[in-house]
């Protein structure tokens, strides 16, 4: 069997795993739900991570999805799902064409520092503006309805569920598509060569800025879906400490493609889910370990151990 | 706004101003040397804080005096054991791979350090202000004001800006440092144990960090999350001033602590906001900080 095909079994199987697993088990449709809505988070990292640059500010664009609902919720009144799944990545897409207009011109460390100190603006902004956001205790989101159609929360749960499923394979294949078109070959060659893409006659800037929409996007979705997920959004989601959980996630999971947020996501938040039923007190000090064994024993995450047989080349260390 | 408030605010900004220049001037030499921002360097802040505290508590009893030399023990311990542990076994066997690797790594010490905190010290805020009242308050133009917090925190600052300008210029072990953070090959072909520079330089930041908690610890309650918010106020600090810069680091601490002070009497919502703007507003105009230098690109 070639690797594609094993690759194509591989996924098949988790879908139907993601799909099949809460109708037994129906404690874990709303983890599973989790588990795919931050991959799709960390898909955006994944994208900014071929080029080299890691943003410790990301969660902003997590924040503005889960508060686009929330402020509707607060001052619109009743919404649909489909209006948010559009109204959300949308507008945090113009907060990341905006911001991205600035932070492109700088690269590695400055590049996450000034993603770190927009998003610390931004959360700021909601902790501290407490007549509109409720501050730290966050904005309650009430329960959508989807198409016009409202659910009890048993089955909305499910409902979720499959839609969540069902974005993260077209935004899956999207992003794949987007890093294998010549576009994604040139975010790579930001990292390997930045001074040679430009004697080409391309616009590094140019290429790091469509990414950064892109992944800007990816944010706002994930956001918006976590939102009614956990019926919450706080400025917690925006907290530069969830900007280092997703990258935290991508480099789990592993960066050469988008499987890898998913992989990442899964064990990421099962972990977590486990350790802080059993183990409240050290969850974090479970992950903290988890990642340094991964980064010293298994540097390309989850998805490198198994391609570790196969030719170098075709994985991005 | 009057003149009394003025002062307030000014004493309060330069108070403050020490204890972010001692947490960020470590944080900027490791990296000017290490190549690395240590996203753990918070928490060992609040370990020096936290350390700072029981050692206090514990020594108040014999002779009250005794709990300043227990603030310098406190952060020399923090600093010497954690940072030396965290340099010689976690970040040595990375530095082969790429930068974000590194920083993702420490960026996992400060969840576990985070999380022993909790567990070591709990979540109760803890109080030692043992130092703060034994020395006497002083009148700053009519304004009354610990001299703990308005004239010993700035001295420590001031002489660890002019001991560490003097310990990197004038001595051989600094001149080392500075080789290695020159050209480490040509360092390491001379005979440079650049290992060991590695080394004694990331114990040296861990312990400034370490001592502006220790300093910091007789002022203020210890709370969980003081850390996690002075690692990324010292970042802010650290790149405003171009990273690697420890004269500019001092103004820039100074700049933020005073703006920020100003912002507490006169809107104090925005007290969070001011220093990310500053550096926002400094990044956008000079890349690389106020007082950093442009590097040659290599290609």
């Amino acid at each position: 069997m070639s690797t594609r095909l094993v690759s194509r079994l591989i996924i098949a199987a988790a879908t139907a795993l993601a799909a099949i697993l809460p109708l037994i088990l129906p404690s874990w449709a709303t983890l599973t739900t989790l588990i795919l809505a931050k991959g799709i988070v960390v898909l955006g990292i994944i994208i900014l991570l071929q080029a080299g640059q890691v943003s410790f500010g990301h969660a902003m664009f997590f924040g503005v999805g889960a508060y686009t609902i929330a402020f509707w919720g607060r001052y619109v009144g009743a919404g649909d799902l489909l209006l948010f799944l559009v109204l959300g990545p949308m507008l945090a897409m113009v907060f990341g064409l905006l911001i991205g207009l600035f932070v492109v011109r700088y690269r590695e460390i400055f590049f996450g520092m000034l993603n770190l100190a927009f998003s610390m603006v931004m959360w700021s902004l909601l902790e501290k503006l407490y007549a509109f956001t409720n501050g730290a205790d966050g904005i309650r989101v009430a329960r959508p309805t989807l198409a016009g159609i409202s659910f009890t929360p048993e089955v909305f749960q499910y409902v979720l569920l499959y839609l969540t499923l069902g974005l993260v394979l077209v935004v899956s294949y999207g992003v794949q598509r987007y890093l294998d078109s010549p576009l994604g070959h040139m975010l790579r060659a930001i990292k390997s060569n930045e001074t040679r893409l430009e004697y080409l006659g391309v616009s590094a800037k140019r290429i790091l800025l469509i990414g950064y929409v892109i992944s800007a996007f990816l944010g706002g979705l994930g956001g918006v879906l976590v939102a009614v997920a956990q019926q919450i959004a706080t400025p917690e989601f925006a907290y530069w400490t969830k900007s280092g959980e997703f990258v935290f996630i991508a480099i789990l999971g592993g960066t050469a493609n988008a499987a890898g947020a998913f992989a990442g996501a899964a064990v990421f938040e099962t972990v977590r889910f486990f350790a802080s039923a059993q183990l409240a007190n050290a969850w974090q000090l479970i992950l903290g370990v988890v990642l340094i064994v991964i980064i010293m024993f298994a540097p390309n995450g989850l998805i490198g151990l198994r391609n570790r047989g196969k030719a170098q080349a075709e994985v991005r260390p | 706004m009057d003149s009394t408030i003025v002062i307030l605010a000014i004493c309060d900004g330069v108070s403050y101003a020490a204890l972010v220049f001692l947490v960020s001037v470590g944080l900027s030499l490791i990296f000017g040397v290490l190549r690395i921002v240590n996203v753990a360097h918070g928490s060992l802040y609040a370990y020096g804080a936290y350390m700072a505290a029981t050692l206090s508590l514990l020594i108040a009893p014999v002779s009250p005096w005794l709990t300043f030399p227990a603030l310098l023990v406190a952060s020399v311990l923090v600093g010497a054991i954690v940072g030396g542990f965290m340099e010689r076994f976690l970040l040595r066997p990375v530095y082969h791979l790429e930068e974000v690797l590194q920083l993702l790594i420490t960026f996992a010490v400060f969840m576990i350090m985070d999380n022993l905190q909790r567990m070591i010290w709990g979540v109760q805020p803890i109080f030692a202000a043992e130092p703060v009242k034994l020395l006497p308050n002083i009148s700053v133009l009519g304004v009354n004001y610990t001299s703990y917090q308005v004239l010993l925190l700035p001295l420590v600052a001031v002489i660890t800006l002019f001991g560490l300008r003097y310990f990197l210029r004038y001595t051989l072990a600094g001149s080392i440092i500075m080789a290695v953070t020159e050209d480490r090959e040509a360092a390491t072909a001379i005979g440079i144990d650049a290992k060991r520079v590695f080394l004694i330089t990331f114990i040296i930041g861990a312990c400034l960090a370490a001592l502006g908690g220790a300093l910091a610890s007789p002022t203020t309650s210890l709370v969980p999350g003081m850390g996690t918010d002075m690692i990324v106020l010292s970042f802010a600090v650290a790149a405003t001033a171009g990273l690697g810069q420890i004269e500019g680091a001092a103004i820039t601490a100074l700049m933020i602590g005073l703006a920020r002070a100003f912002i507490i009497y006169i809107q104090p919502e925005l007290e969070v906001l001011v220093p990310y703007l500053i550096m926002m507003l400094v990044l956008l105009i000079r890349p690389m900080g106020l007082f950093g230098v442009n590097r040659v690109r290599k290609i």
